[in-house]
């Protein structure tokens, strides 16, 4: 008990507003030093960061587990396909300014039924909306390729003004698209740390913490557990939606829910009980999976011992492990 | 001025009636303690009045409105607000966000998710005054897990009180402290209560805090009334004194 007891550090952002330009500095910096293939990666990382941070709201801050978030994020991925396919402009401000609103309401109306019910029961409603849309996919292939898929050309970026062709513009894009995804990560990092720190997120954090207590100050539990569900989804599916042009084609695999498993893994090996910890875990997970899958056919083995071994000895996650390593040495170096 | 009444209200588990037919009263600024010997159907007529539980048939009238099926939401928004036996609080949470968390409630603006919640002067404001007058300024940012047990007890009593209730029911705000404890606890919870001119129920089992701190005492039994009065008439009251305590008061 006394253990616990450690006052908060001070509620000042500024040392956290430093770290973060620190962070930021150096990832603006990677693609002068690194070649077009880590870049691939790391927008990947970032990307995977993105779905993290919004499934965290909420495993992390609202205590809901969902095992169907591939869902948002395959919706966001297959509107992007349609748009690509049907509606004409290759811009990825169009593309968004589409799949934004679609994985919006896909997250309210899905939302809206998973949260009837919380725990194990919410787990399995998402996992079988999930489902459905996989089967969807798979069946409806005159519309979605079935498990082809369906190809997402290169599009343009910032309405038009750079588009790639030619013999180097793939190398072009990969430098281009970092920085455009960068830029929307630090948006969607910069807008969830605000939500998780308003009254809706403590509102949020009191729910997960104490559910009958919420009640008894008024609370209106399941609309908090919803307005999360859809600003959760509506993450994941924009990550979904920088995901398409990178990969060229989307198939059903994101959909499947194994993708929902790698999101909770994800969140799981950097620590959803931090906000930082998705965020790490989106870009170490990425780095893992790849070498894992270089290195050995029995990849899938390598990531399962991983996960065991995260569960047994960090359960924390990677950035809740260092955030603790930090405050020990703290304390020793405050009683020498 | 009757605040709270209660018309033949009854709450049946199984064969046992917790809540045998009460007519309950509660006055405009008492200080109002239930007693009773476990399973005499205290925390049951609680729970009816906060929402917690359905009642089986009654009424609960607030100042003559019917409220016998509203919400807890509703029940919080006419000013009838609760603290709980065992300490419920959102562990996770600092000191000062339990207590904040209750006044953005209260004023609507939990759901409010574009701006920070500490950036919020007047709740933050209302929050350390509350921590305060409760002794808890000092802890404001520990995580609530982190208290001690009496702190514990206080802070659960400062998140029903943050909600400005005209009507507060603490469920054994002393229990699982030490009578050291015990004393401090209720000077500090009676004296904030009736600073406020709150109107409050307790629900107490040590007679000596009952007889100190109340104005009234209500004695339940098998989910019935057993006694009611002040504490002279109670503490004069032989049949009390024999049925519940099995010994004669003193004192």
């Amino acid at each position: 008990m006394v253990a616990q007891v450690q006052v908060l550090r001070g509620r000042s952002a500024l040392p956290l507003a430093a770290a973060a330009a620190a962070v930021l500095m150096v990832l603006i910096l990677v693609p002068s030093y690194f070649d077009t293939y880590q870049v691939q990666l790391l927008i990947y990382g970032l990307i995977a960061a993105i779905a993290a941070l919004g499934f965290n709201l909420l495993l992390g801050y609202t205590g809901l587990l969902s095992f169907g978030h591939s869902a948002y994020f395959g919706v966001g991925a297959y509107t992007v396909a349609f748009v690509a396919e049907h509606l004409g402009p290759h811009s990825m401000e169009f593309y968004l300014l589409v799949g934004i609103p679609i994985v919006a309401v896909t997250s309210a109306l899905f939302g809206y039924i998973c949260v009837r019910h919380t725990q194990i029961f919410f787990g399995i409603l998402t996992l079988a909306i999930s489902q459905v849309i996989y089967s969807l996919a798979m069946k409806l292939y005159w519309v979605t390729g079935g498990s082809d898929g369906l190809r997402v050309p290169r599009p343009a970026l910032l309405f038009g003004a750079l588009s790639f062709s030619g013999p180097h513009g793939f190398q072009q894009f990969i430098t281009l698209y970092y920085y455009y995804v960068l830029a929307i990560s630090v948006v969607c990092v910069l807008l969830l740390w605000v939500i998780v720190h308003s009254p809706f997120g403590k509102a949020l954090q009191g729910i997960r913490d104490n559910e009958v207590r919420a009640r008894f100050l008024g609370l209106r539990i399941r609309r908090f557990r919803w307005i999360s569900f859809f600003v959760s989804g509506t993450f994941t599916g924009v990550a979904g939606i920088l995901w398409v042009p990178l990969n060229g084609l989307t198939t059903p695999d994101v959909l499947y829910w194994t993708y929902s498993g790698e999101i909770v893994f994800t969140a799981l090996l950097g620590g959803f009980r931090n906000f930082t910890g998705p965020i790490v875990g989106g870009i170490v997970f990425t780095y893992l999976k790849t070498y894992a899958v270089a290195s050995t056919e029995y990849w899938q083995l390598l990531l399962g011992v991983v996960l065991v071994t995260l569960v047994l000895v960090l359960p924390t996650g990677i950035v809740g492990a260092m955030s603790r390593a930090g405050q020990r040495l703290r304390q020793r170096r405050g009683a020498t | 001025m009757i605040l709270l009444k209660t018309v033949d209200l009854r709450k049946q588990f199984g064969e046992t009636r917790a809540c045998d037919g009460l007519n309950f009263v509660v006055h405009k600024g008492e200080f109002l303690s239930l007693v009773g010997s476990n399973g005499a159907g205290k925390t049951t007529l609680v729970n009816l009045i906060s929402a917690h539980l359905q009642p089986d048939s009654g009424q609960i009238l607030l100042e003559d409105r019917d409220i016998t099926f509203t919400t807890v939401t509703e029940r919080i928004k006419a000013g009838i607000a609760r603290s709980f036996q065992i300490v419920s609080l959102f562990d996770g949470l600092s000191v000062f966000d339990n207590v904040a968390l209750s006044v953005f409630s209260r004023e609507g603006k939990a759901v409010k998710m574009a701006r920070l919640a500490d950036h919020d002067e007047d709740v933050r404001r209302e929050a350390l005054e509350v921590l305060g007058q409760f002794g808890l300024a000092s802890k404001a940012e520990v995580p609530a897990g982190g208290l001690a047990q009496g702190e514990r007890k206080l802070l659960d009593v400062a998140v029903a009180y943050a909600l400005r209730p005209r009507l507060l029911f603490l469920d054994e705000p002393t229990s699982g402290v030490s009578t050291h404890e015990k004393t401090q606890i209720m000077d500090t919870v009676s004296s904030v209560v009736r600073g406020g001119m709150v109107t409050a129920v307790v629900i107490e089992h040590d007679m000596d805090v009952v007889f100190r701190y109340s104005d009234r005492i209500v004695m339940m039994h098998e989910g019935a009334f057993l006694a009611d009065g002040t504490p002279d008439e109670i503490r004069a009251n032989k049949d009390v004194a024999s049925i519940l305590l099995g010994a004669p008061l003193t004192g």
